[in-house]
């Protein structure tokens, strides 16, 4: 009963979908309040039934329900409740149910906070909404049915992939689905611009909190599937430049060049049509990695062609919506009117700057991703495209931006001084230099690359403080003034402050990892001692524990720093019985931000144990910076002019002066 | 020929399903400064049965034995260039992580730079286009529209007396 209820709610939401897609655009045209009110309630109802269909699967795997096929794959009687629930999202059909239940959820807040809205904007926009969810439900209903049954049920289940029994399976997916189909919004209110043929101000005042929110949650989702596969996989890697995590960071450079340009729209009214063609780039984007990860694509051409169904499904998708929004914008965009103008050096023209760097970028990435599908499918040949050359291509694009963004804020709108906001920036520059100096001394003939890196990323944090300091007048004024003008500081600056210091933060971590990162790797047996960057690893014995649905060997190794004792550490390695596989649990000693890591691997014969340690010098700054970024997201967002649903300002003249 | 390789070792790992992790205790060379080229050089070539690993990273029994292979080759006296030239007249381009310059790659190097300064010669004929036709330019930038003028009597005549957040 529980799967057939869930299969019937996703089936109304559809029907829900269908209606909310033609009525508001009919009442639009006809300018019939009713029917454009309608999108409202079929939103709402949506997110209900959507919401259902969603927890009626969750109820079948939480009660091992196996004549359901989704639960007989991916679950097993003995799996922790934990992985019970998240397993509802660690396979196919249950990802695309999340998938379509954030979309719902979205939808549903525009049609809640949305009323100060204009009506037929709303309309629009809800339309547009459901014309993707109808889309996505389609599929599912079509090609990934997650509540077919089995007609003899088996007793027990196959068991969910053990890599994916982890709490980062509890936190990553709906992190990442919350950002990318975030995007959906922007798409919609964009498509909903050219659909009615003008934008305003207030369009982008309301497109910026949205790209914001999903750019929050892309960015921790990022982060957080990268820490991850850092401690999950086994060997300390944390970015692979894998076509899956490829195709969730296009959608998130996209996203934060559309953050930069609404910026330039809602405060200056220019770059409209650009913003348009990007909230458009971005959610395609997103698409794009929903096909490129669910269509089975990736893992080779061939097996593509062979079970085509699903993959040509979300092509379809993909195109109508992308060749779809794309016409319409070649269509309407001319007739859309040029805003303000500005001078190149000026803060639009380092957020155009930003936009140059960024779109590229993320072209870079686009082209090495597809270019060798694109290559097999036209010619049968076949190419490898890996982190060599993403690491050739894309970070060299990465330096003028960085060396730029300390520049932006301190540019005036509409025409700036370069030299002013260049002496502003000296001792930043200062810091950076004397970062540089310190570096070479101190490594004497080390790597060459790495030095000047940190400088860049001293420099990009020095910037971001110097910012905050200018515009406080910190050592200007006496500190009780600063501090009161830091009170009254738009919370957006801050937010900007943060998330550029996320960048430099994340950077040294990056340059730190890769190029003094100490590693050792040998075979142990009990007794012996391992010595890594300074740290004493004494394997102290072995030892066999039985899991809920897992055989695990445990390593105990006391950790010793020139005679000081240290917490023991003790990596596993667990052999999970259902599915024959085995995963290994790395041990990390956090000191500070750097981290010891030890991962196991096979035992030998002669009752030795193969080990891999690592130690990884401020290793955790890759994760800090993007989770300092988040948090000047965050900060944006709780500006009182970008709050969502915030009343509009009693007046003109009070938002004027929170506007710097 | 060299499909014929990959298919063979293809279903030879699917066959042998034990597991390893990444580079063995048993692997490493002896000279540390040939086990460091073994290194850089594995970073640099796929394990071809995996997604998008490097056979560093892999811990697929067909990356094990390219290890051990390009560490053959090492010991005996191949140069880097010569040990991936090996590699790719075994297994074909494919093998290699950063796809050589040549006519079928020529695109895929070429965009990204390309792509760069397309971008940046349309921003400048766009600037300079808007500069020329928008009213005569920089007086235009410095001088505020009527609106503009409007707003900021409103704000000036609004403006509360005493302080004043920045």
């Amino acid at each position: 009963m529980i799967a057939e209820a869930g299969h019937y709610a996703l089936v109304l939401a559809l029907g829900l979908a269908l209606i909310q897609s033609v009525a508001p655009i009919v009442g639009a045209r006809r300018g019939d309040i009713a029917l454009m009110e309608m999108a409202r309630s079929t939103a709402l109802a949506q997110l209900l039934f959507v919401g259902a269909s969603f927890t009626l699967l969750t109820a079948a795997h939480v009660t091992s329900d196996f004549s359901v096929v989704n639960v007989f794959e991916n679950s097993h009687s003995a799996k922790p409740l934990l992985y019970k629930i998240t397993g509802v999202w660690g396979n196919h059909e249950g990802s695309m149910l999340l998938w379509v239940a954030i979309l719902a959820l979205f939808g549903a807040l525009v049609a809640a906070f949305g009323t100060n809205l204009p009506l037929s904007l709303r309309a629009h926009v809800l339309a547009v909404q459901a014309w993707v969810a109808a889309a996505f439900y389609l599929f599912i209903l079509f090609t990934s049915n997650p509540f077919a049954r089995i007609a003899q049920p088996p007793i027990e289940g196959r068991d969910l992939n053990p890599i994916l029994q982890d709490i980062g399976l509890a936190v990553h997916p709906p992190m990442l689905y919350l950002g990318y189909v975030g995007f959906s919004i922007s798409f919609s209110f964009a498509v909903a611009a050219l659909l009615e043929g003008r934008i305003d101000a207030a369009w982008a005042r309301w497109v910026r909190p949205w790209t914001l929110v999903a750019w929050i949650f892309l960015t921790l989702g990022i982060a957080m599937g990268s820490y991850w596969a850092y401690y999950e996989l086994g060997w300390g890697g944390w970015w692979f430049w894998d076509p899956v995590e490829n195709a969730s960071l296009m959608p998130w450079l996209a996203g934060t060049a559309l953050l930069h340009s609404a910026l330039v729209m809602e405060k200056r009214n220019a770059l409209k049509v650009w913003t348009i063609l990007l909230s458009i780039l971005t959610f395609s984007l997103s698409l794009l990695g929903t096909f490129l990860v669910r269509s089975g694509v990736l893992t080779s051409v061939h097996s593509f062609a062979t079970d085509p169904a699903r993959g040509v499904f979300i092509l379809l998708i993909l195109c109508i919506f992308i060749g779809g929004s794309l016409s319409l914008y070649a269509l309407r965009a001319p007739q859309l009117k040029q805003g303000g103008l500005f001078a190149p050096i000026s803060r639009e023209g380092a957020l155009v700057l930003n936009n140059l760097f960024l779109t590229t970028a993320c072209a870079t990435v686009f082209i090495g991703t597809l270019y060798p599908l694109a290559l097999e499918v036209l010619t049968g040949e076949k190419i490898s495209v890996g982190a060599p050359f993403f690491n050739l291509t894309f970070g060299p694009l990465f330096v003028p931006l960085l060396l730029a963004v300390p520049f932006g804020p301190l540019l005036a709108w509409k025409r700036g001084d370069l030299l002013a906001a260049a002496q502003r920036l000296t001792a930043a520059g200062i810091v950076a230099l004397i970062a540089i100096a310190l570096m070479w001394a101190w490594l004497r003939g080390g790597p060459v690359l790495a030095p000047l890196a940190i400088g860049l990323a001293v420099f990009v944090i020095a910037g971001a403080i110097s910012d905050i300091a200018e515009r406080t007048g910190l050592f200007r004024m006496p500190l009780p003034v600063s501090l009161r003008r830091a009170r009254g500081l738009p919370r957006s600056a801050w937010g900007s402050a943060f998330a550029h210091a996320g960048l430099g933060v994340a950077l040294i971590g990056i340059v730190c990892e890769t190029t003094w990162n100490s590693e050792y790797i040998a075979t142990m047996k009990p007794g012996q001692v391992a010595r890594i960057a300074g740290y004493e690893l004494k394997l102290e014995g072995l030892t066999q524990r039985q899991g809920p649905n897992y055989r695990e060997t445990l390593a105990q190794f006391s950790v010793g720093l020139d005679g000081e004792k240290l917490p023991a550490m003790t990596p596993s390695k667990r052999s999970f019985t259902t599915r024959g596989m085995s995963t290994t649990e790395a041990a990390l000693l956090t000191r500070g931000a750097s981290q010891l890591y030890i991962s196991l691997g096979d035992a030998s014969a002669d009752g030795g144990i193969a080990i891999r340690a690592y130690y990884k010098p401020l290793v955790l700054l890759i994760w800090w910076g993007p989770v300092l970024m988040a948090f000047g997201g965050l900060l944006s967002l709780s500006d009182r002019r970008l709050r969502v649903g915030a009343p509009k300002p009693a007046r003109a003249a009070r938002r004027l002066q929170a506007a710097e | 020929m060299k499909r014929a390789a990959v298919i063979l070792a293809l279903a030879l790992t699917v066959m042998a399903g034990s597991p390893a992790r990444a580079v063995q205790p048993d692997e490493i060379m002896a000279d540390p400064v040939k086990e460091g080229r073994a290194r850089e050089l594995s970073k640099e070539l796929r394990c071809m049965v995996c997604q998008n690993q490097s056979i560093d990273d892999s811990d697929a029994p067909l990356a094990r034995d390219l290890r051990l292979l390009v560490r053959e080759r090492i010991s005996a006296g191949d140069s880097d260039s010569q040990v991936i030239d090996f590699l790719v007249a075994r297994y074909g381009e494919f093998v290699l992580l950063k796809p050589r310059f040549n006519p079928h790659t020529v695109l895929l190097w070429l965009l990204p730079p390309l792509a760069l300064m397309g971008g940046g010669i349309a921003l400048w004929v766009y600037s300079n286009r808007r500069q020329r036709t928008g009213q005569s330019g920089e007086d235009a930038l410095m001088k505020l529209t009527p609106e503009e003028e409007k707003r900021l009597e409103r704000l000036l005549a609004a403006e509360p007396p005493g302080e004043k957040a920045d």
